[in-house]
């Protein structure tokens, strides 16, 4: 086991590769009575394009089905598994983003036998057709509760304005009409693919003895049988660099409008440092531009075009990446049309030294407050993992961002033709 | 071994809490500022902490002011406000990174307390009033944030039971205040109810966090200097329920894909009371957890849901229950929801069940108190309800909740409105 020390954090982090291809990390947190644990699969709604375990040719499955399989694991022969974490004390979870699938629980009680849960139920799948068909009601409502959702909306027509066909497009948990067409079979050959353990991330955070807790893992891990890991082939169809439309509206039953900036990632192909460098430089752009402190947010505030809602943010993986701002507004064409001449007119060589010292600070603050949070800490070091980043380095890299970085990125990634808006309007 | 160490006591007029920890890497300073919900103040109420975020006298400008906070480490400044029962809170919270943790050792923690002080004591002025311009910025977001329930249809939905549910107590107000008062409010009658605030309402502070007591009480003594207190407004009385009569039902009809089932039913027993633990655990077996009745019985029996759930109104006694379903099945809904009401009260549920829930409470509170904010909010029930129940025993007392405990308290619960919120007619 390697211990990797965070002096400064006053954090260690403990971390094993098992022999069957499993990461294992585990953060102890004394005076936590919390225990939070994650097992994640680096697969998502984006991935319906692969070569099945064992086969040859590339098969496209249904939208919508890394998150129906993520309902459907929770269903065994012997019932519901939310039951076994329930009389253990705990509650569980599970989400799918566009690149994981996360399976988790906490619990401040009977953790070894909640984790003894949380990786059996995860690895050993149970489908019937009987119960595939009876999720279809229960995904049908989730999604006709996101078609009332006006922020969904609003983010998700923003993404479909954003790109002509990289997956990223496609709703998490896909149509009525796409989720009718999964089957029993699809979710196995899903599963095979996606749950090796040579895919997957274990993360626990919590009060623990971590030798204790390695050993535990291992000795599980060692009663299971996988088959040999293969590297997963995945297809993307070609993406080009250009917005797939410039504007969008829908029209829907609210009574505030909602307006949505985008701006895409012309070539998102960063991995591992290279690509932390990168969103924490736009991050940072973004707060210089658009943060509370700066001139504009005050101006457009003060003009009435944005609120509290007003919010921004940058999300980069290997093959997609975009930028989004906006909020609830009175004027949505107005505020379209201010952030992009804000973005626009920015010119780099305006920014200040200490500005740029003052929006480090913050970040830095941002993060050790975001450290409070097991959550945060085992969600997002999944995430980074995922891209070959270190969730730790986050506080160094800051420190190193210079003037010239910021120039750089802001020449790179403000083009006019990546922009893109989507309104909520009422009908 | 004690689950939380706090230490309280009364300084100029505020009662400060302490709470050492070294748990976090941050430190936490709430103010809660407390006073009945009332129909004449609940707007002006609603739009004074807004107003006071803007801007200190140190840092006038609304850009300077955030600047200072970015250059505190990104300290996070918040406000919100609540109703507990009928008493109407104010939130005004500072997170600030604690020093021990970074390259520089600015002493941040004093710095935050002065902040925070600031925020409340010493707000911009202009005449006899707030600045005109602030107030008049805050209106316009305000009233955005009151009509943007409207657009979020599961909020809507709940404050819609709500206002139907308790349309003659103060309870039926939302937190946000009503729109249609907001235009009245000026620099100057708002900057007199705050004055009046400052003297009259009850205010309490807590400090969470890798502090030093006698530090802390220092800074607090130095910056937290109050007018004097006259004709302090006591714990609002807690309004009788409203004689039960027909249960009523109310449909309303807009453009929308999902319907929304909300019920709310009176329990009887809110915070204060001997029977509360048993009302946590009766919630748990009925609506709280996946493993409850309405889980099972709405959404994984039926697949009539993705959501069916209940929750407790600790400080008012209701019990409130969510669904999204779709129009057609109401009626079914509606049924079988008040089926295991009925199995609640008929005594259908298994020793199994009841430990099964005890143990997912236990685990919520101690999850809750691993936050600063949750343990403030665990604390500051204690005070809104002027009861005094330690962590320790609050936990004791849901684990020694008995059948007949749950049974007593189902027999008290009384459905009063069924609210849905359906589709336009074809």
């Amino acid at each position: 086991m390697e211990k990797i020390e965070f002096k400064q954090l006053e954090e260690n982090l403990y971390h094993e590769t098992l022999d069957n291809g499993l990461e294992v990390y585990l953060l102890p947190k004394s005076g936590f009575h919390k225990t939070y644990a994650t097992f994640t699969t680096k697969y998502g709604s984006i991935d319906n394009k692969f070569v099945p375990l064992g086969e040859d040719d590339f098969v496209t499955v249904p939208d919508g089905i890394a998150h129906f399989l993520e309902h459907k694991l929770f269903e065994k022969e012997h019932g519901d598994v939310f039951q076994d974490f329930s009389k253990q004390g705990a509650s569980a979870n599970a989400f799918t983003s566009f690149t994981r699938t996360a399976y988790l629980f906490s619990s401040t009680s009977n953790v070894e036998k909640n984790l003894e849960t949380l990786m059996d139920f995860v690895q050993a799948p149970y489908f019937t057709e009987k119960t595939v068909e009876k999720e279809k009601g229960i995904i049908g409502q989730e999604i006709t509760m996101y078609e009332d959702n006006a922020d969904w909306r609003a983010y998700f027509g923003l993404i479909e304005s954003m790109f002509h066909s990289h997956p990223v497009k496609i709703d998490i948990a896909g149509t009525i009409d796409s989720i009718s067409k999964i089957t029993k079979d699809s979710l196995y050959t899903c599963y095979e693919t996606f749950y090796h353990p040579s895919n997957m991330l274990l993360f626990i955070v919590g009060p623990m003895d971590t030798s204790e807790m390695m050993q535990f893992i291992k000795d599980n891990q060692a009663k299971k049988t996988f088959k040999e890991k293969e590297e997963i082939k995945r297809q993307f169809d070609e993406e080009p660099t250009s917005v797939n439309e410039k504007k969008k509206v829908l029209k829907m039953n609210v009574h505030t409008s909602k307006c949505m900036v985008g701006i895409k990632e012309s070539n998102p192909t960063k991995q591992g440092p290279e690509l932390l460098k990168h969103e924490l430089t736009v991050n940072i752009l973004l707060d210089l531009l658009f943060g509370k402190s700066s001139d504009h947010y005050q101006k457009l505030y003060d003009d009435g075009l944005i609120d509290e809602t007003f919010a921004y943010d940058y999300t980069g993986e290997n093959g997609f990446g975009f930028a989004m701002l906006g909020g609830d507004t009175s004027e949505p064409d107005k505020l379209a049309e201010r952030v992009q001449s804000i973005l626009l007119q920015f010119d780099p060589n305006s920014i200040e030294e200490q500005e740029l010292e003052r929006i480090k600070k913050k970040k830095i603050g941002s993060f050790l407050r975001a450290l409070n949070s097991p959550e945060f800490i085992a969600n997002q070091f999944t995430r980074y993992a995922f891209n070959n980043m270190d969730l730790f380095e986050v506080t160094p890299q800051l420190e190193k961002i210079t003037l010239e970085d910021l120039k750089a990125v802001a020449k790179d990634f403000i083009k006019e033709e990546a922009f893109t808006t989507c309104q909520v309007v009422p009908k | 071994m004690k689950l939380v160490d706090e230490r309280t006591y009364t300084l100029n007029g505020i009662n400060v809490h302490t709470i050492p920890t070294n748990k976090f890497k941050t430190n936490t300073i709430v103010l809660k500022v407390k006073a009945p919900l009332s129909e004449e103040d609940v707007t002006v109420r609603a739009i004074l902490p807004y107003v006071l975020q803007n801007a200190t006298e140190s840092h006038p400008q609304p850009s300077q002011f955030r600047a200072y906070l970015d250059e505190l480490y990104g300290a996070s400044l918040a406000v919100d406000l609540s109703k507990k029962g009928e008493d109407h809170i104010i939130s005004i919270r500072l997170e600030i990174a604690n020093e021990k943790f970074l390259k520089d050792s600015t002493p941040l923690l004093e710095k935050g307390i002065e902040l925070l002080s600031e925020v409340l004591l010493k707000p911009v002025t202009e005449g006899n009033g707030f600045k005109t311009a602030t107030v008049e910025k805050e209106k316009r977001a305000l009233k955005q944030r009151i009509q943007s329930v409207y657009d979020d249809k599961m909020r809507y939905a709940s404050q819609r039971l709500i206002e139907e549910m308790c349309a003659e107590e103060p309870y039926r107000l939302s937190a946000n205040g009503e729109k249609d008062k907001v235009e009245a409010i000026t620099a100057e009658s708002l900057y007199s109810y705050y004055q009046n605030m400052l003297k009259t309402n009850d205010i309490h502070l807590y400090l969470v966090g890798d502090i030093k007591e006698e530090e802390v009480d220092e800074y607090v003594k130095k910056y937290f200097v109050l007018p004097d207190q006259e004709n302090k407004v006591t714990s609002s009385i807690q309004q009788p329920n409203k004689d039960m009569t027909e249960p009523n039902e109310v449909i309303e009809r807009q453009d929308i894909k999902q319907g929304k089932l909300n019920i709310g039913y009176r329990t009887n027993v809110t915070f204060k009371d001997d029977l509360y633990y048993a009302l946590q655990v009766f919630n748990g077996i009925f609506g709280g957890f996946s493993h409850s009745k309405l889980f099972i019985n709405v959404r994984e029996k039926e697949s009539l849901a993705y959501y069916a759930a209940s929750r407790v109104e600790s400080h008012k006694g209701l019990l409130l229950v969510m669904s999204g379903i779709d129009f057609s099945n109401y009626e079914k809904a509606v049924t079988i929801i008040n089926q295991q009401i009925e199995a609640m009260k008929q005594g259908e549920y298994t020793n199994g069940e009841i430990s099964q829930t005890k143990a997912v409470i236990k685990n919520q509170i101690l999850e809750t108190i691993d936050t600063a904010r949750g343990l403030i909010e665990v604390l500051y029930n204690n005070e809104v309800s002027e009861v005094d129940k330690p962590i320790e025993a609050f936990l004791e007392g849901v684990e020694n909740v008995t059948k007949e405990e749950i049974q007593e308290v189902a027999k008290m619960i009384e459905l009063d409105t069924t609210y849905f919120l359906t589709g336009k007619e074809a």
